[in-house]
């Protein structure tokens, strides 16, 4: 007996619901892409918190999706930003874009080799293998200093105009539009991902690996998969810094870029994907306003927002942010709409 | 006699304990097969060797006359051995529909599929609202599993396996824990299985497995002990002393 088309029309919508676009999210894009206009004197700082949410939006991807901790994505951060730079200071690929996705393959090909390292252990093991894997790769480029200019980082990179056509500018115009632009390409393709049966089946192995292998999936083929897609997330956001900085130096590997990442995930919550951009534009913020402030500080205050925020989230760090996002997807956006036409209509 | 699962000299060895001694079993195709024997007698350990969870110390597993022995859990579901869990193993954070759907699309190889959105494939979503429904899981589609009461998540976790479309499913004490009242629902959807489905129940509900299984086998330290139609077993002397004591003599 076959069910009812309603009840199938009906479970459709529900399994779709996750997909579906919410009203705050394109009102988030809608500011972000306006800032480009309305915000011309904080385009650095806006540059800066584009490859820093698109870097957290990787992490988000293998920590909220998949369960993988990490204490050294800068690994793939960090060769993502020495390719693009060797890339133009050798003059190999001089059209940013096409260097940027080499980059991205380049730190997918690393992710996809140290990905075999996380398959097994528990958070702590796992947090040990990432951050050696981070720092051996900084090592690396310190001793390869003919290559990488060692400890001087990677001088004379100049960048050439994006798809031959848009030149990098000291104010970075140009490297937000375009920082912007692949962020939020690559969020769609993030956002996608996760609402596909490919992200559904992460979601099965991040919450119950036993169970997941006991209906078909294979768990180390998922994390393998998602780890490698992540690792070229990281590697692209690392290109970003070094095209619209020209310069690219070891500390694009340092522990304290993969200790900050993962702060940056939990002040905006992890698993929803705007947790990373959001909690970019917080810290960026915070870092601007507070070291402007007190220089010496700044650490002092990101520890206590870190402190409260294990406070409030008790054991669940990564989602202390949920209680807000329940609201937020709760309010109904029509009745609110109908209700701001009505009371506008009365006016007149 | 076609045989569907069998184990030839099967050994587990933990560090000096012997879990499964020399198991030699076999079980029919579309056969009501059960697995009794005390607490401790390697029912569960032969469970995970089956479906892969463990690796045997010594021996093979045959699936239709062919090795299986060497393959990983994910590798034996598809070729359709898939279990329940005595102690539900389910995704708290997901919905019975998104649950169903996942094992649906997983036995359809859609599984690596990332560019399409969950639930845009019409006959997949037929076929997972049929599951819930046939489960008695339709009023509950969309409630994340974690508060579902226990009665209906025993019945998703039996319903997840169906999903697998199992050729030879390993029911592990299906009925635990749930109420008396509410037994016969589990039980209703076990006995509806279509008759081709080679089904392995471990019970230790003596009613459960008398009405049930139309073949027995008794594990005793890891050993098969005895094995036989139900009438065989519940006369055999043996069995009456190891394991079922009067609850069989009453019977």
């Amino acid at each position: 007996m076959l069910p009812p088309p309603i009840a199938i029309r009906v479970a459709t919508e529900w399994l779709a619901a996750r997909a579906r676009w919410q009203p705050l999210e394109v009102g988030f894009w809608i500011v972000a892409f306006a800032a480009i206009w309305l915000f011309p004197d904080r385009h650095l700082i806006l540059t800066e918190i584009a490859w820093l949410g698109l870097f957290a939006l990787s992490l988000d991807l293998i920590l909220g999706y998949a369960g993988i901790i990490s204490l050294g994505h800068a690994a793939f951060f960090g060769l993502g930003a020495y390719t693009a730079a060797l890339l133009a200071k050798y003059e190999i690929i001089n059209e940013p874009v096409l260097a940027l996705l080499v980059a991205g393959l380049a730190a997918m090909a690393l992710g996809f080799v140290t990905s075999f390292l996380v398959l097994r252990g528990s958070d702590l093991t796992r947090l040990m293998v990432t951050l050696g894997v981070a720092l051996l790769l900084r090592e690396l480029a310190n001793r390869l200093g003919w290559l990488t200019g060692g400890a001087d980082g990677l001088q004379g990179v100049s960048i050439k105009p994006v798809l031959g056509m848009f030149r990098f500018d000291m104010f970075g115009h140009t490297g937000y539009a375009y920082s912007l632009i692949v962020l939020f390409i690559l969020f769609l393709i993030a956002r996608r991902l996760v609402n596909s049966p490919f992200g559904l089946s992460l979601l099965s192995v991040k919450g119950n690996p036993l169970r997941a292998s006991a209906i078909g999936i294979s768990v180390d083929g998922r994390l393998i998969a998602i780890y490698t897609v992540a690792a070229g997330f990281a590697g692209i956001a690392g290109a970003l810094l070094a095209q619209t900085t020209s310069f690219a130096s070891l500390e694009v590997f340092s522990f304290d870029r993969s200790a900050d990442l993962l702060l940056v995930l939990i002040i905006g919550g992890a698993g929803y994907l705007y947790g990373g951009l959001i909690g970019a534009i917080i810290f960026k913020f915070m870092q601007d306003y507070l070291s402007a402030l007190t220089p010496q500080y700044w650490p002092f205050w990101i520890g206590l927002v870190l402190v409260v925020i294990v406070m409030v989230g008790r054991d669940r760090i990564t989602s202390w942010t949920a209680p807000f996002r329940r609201i937020a997807s709760h309010l109904n956006w029509r009745a609110l709409a109908r209700h701001v036409a009505a009371s506008s209509s009365e006016r007149r | 006699m076609a045989v569907a699962l069998e184990t030839i000299n099967l050994v587990k060895r933990f560090s000096g304990i012997v879990a499964s001694n020399n198991v030699s079993l076999q079980i029919a195709k579309g056969a009501r097969h059960a697995l009794i024997g005390p607490n401790g007698a390697g029912k569960t350990t032969l469970i995970n060797l089956l479906t892969g969870v463990q690796r045997p110390t010594g021996g093979r597993i045959l699936l239709d006359g062919e090795d299986i022995t060497s393959l990983s859990t994910n590798e034996r579901v598809r070729l359709g051995i898939v279990r329940t869990f005595q102690i539900n193993q389910l995704f708290n954070g997901l919905t019975p529909l998104e649950t169903i759907g996942l094992a649906v699309s997983e036995r359809r190889g859609q599984g690596l599929d990332w560019w399409r959105i969950v639930g845009s494939r019409p006959d997949l979503v037929a076929e997972v609202v049929e599951i819930l429904e046939r489960f008695h899981l339709a009023d509950v589609i969309d409630k994340r599993t974690a508060v579902l009461p226990y009665g209906k998540q025993r019945l998703l976790e039996i319903a997840l396996a169906i999903a697998c479309r199992p050729r030879v499913l390993l029911l592990d004490e299906p009925a635990a824990g749930v109420p008396e009242d509410e037994r016969h629902e589990i039980l209703a959807a076990v006995a509806a299985l279509p008759a081709d489905v080679t089904v392995l129940l471990i019970e230790h509900d003596m009613d459960i497995v008398f009405s049930f299984a139309d073949r027995i086998s008794v594990l005793v330290n890891g050993a098969l002990f005895v094995e036989g139609s139900p009438e065989e077993v519940a006369r055999d002397p043996r069995v009456k002393a190891v394991y079922l004591g009067e609850e069989v003599a009453d019977a």
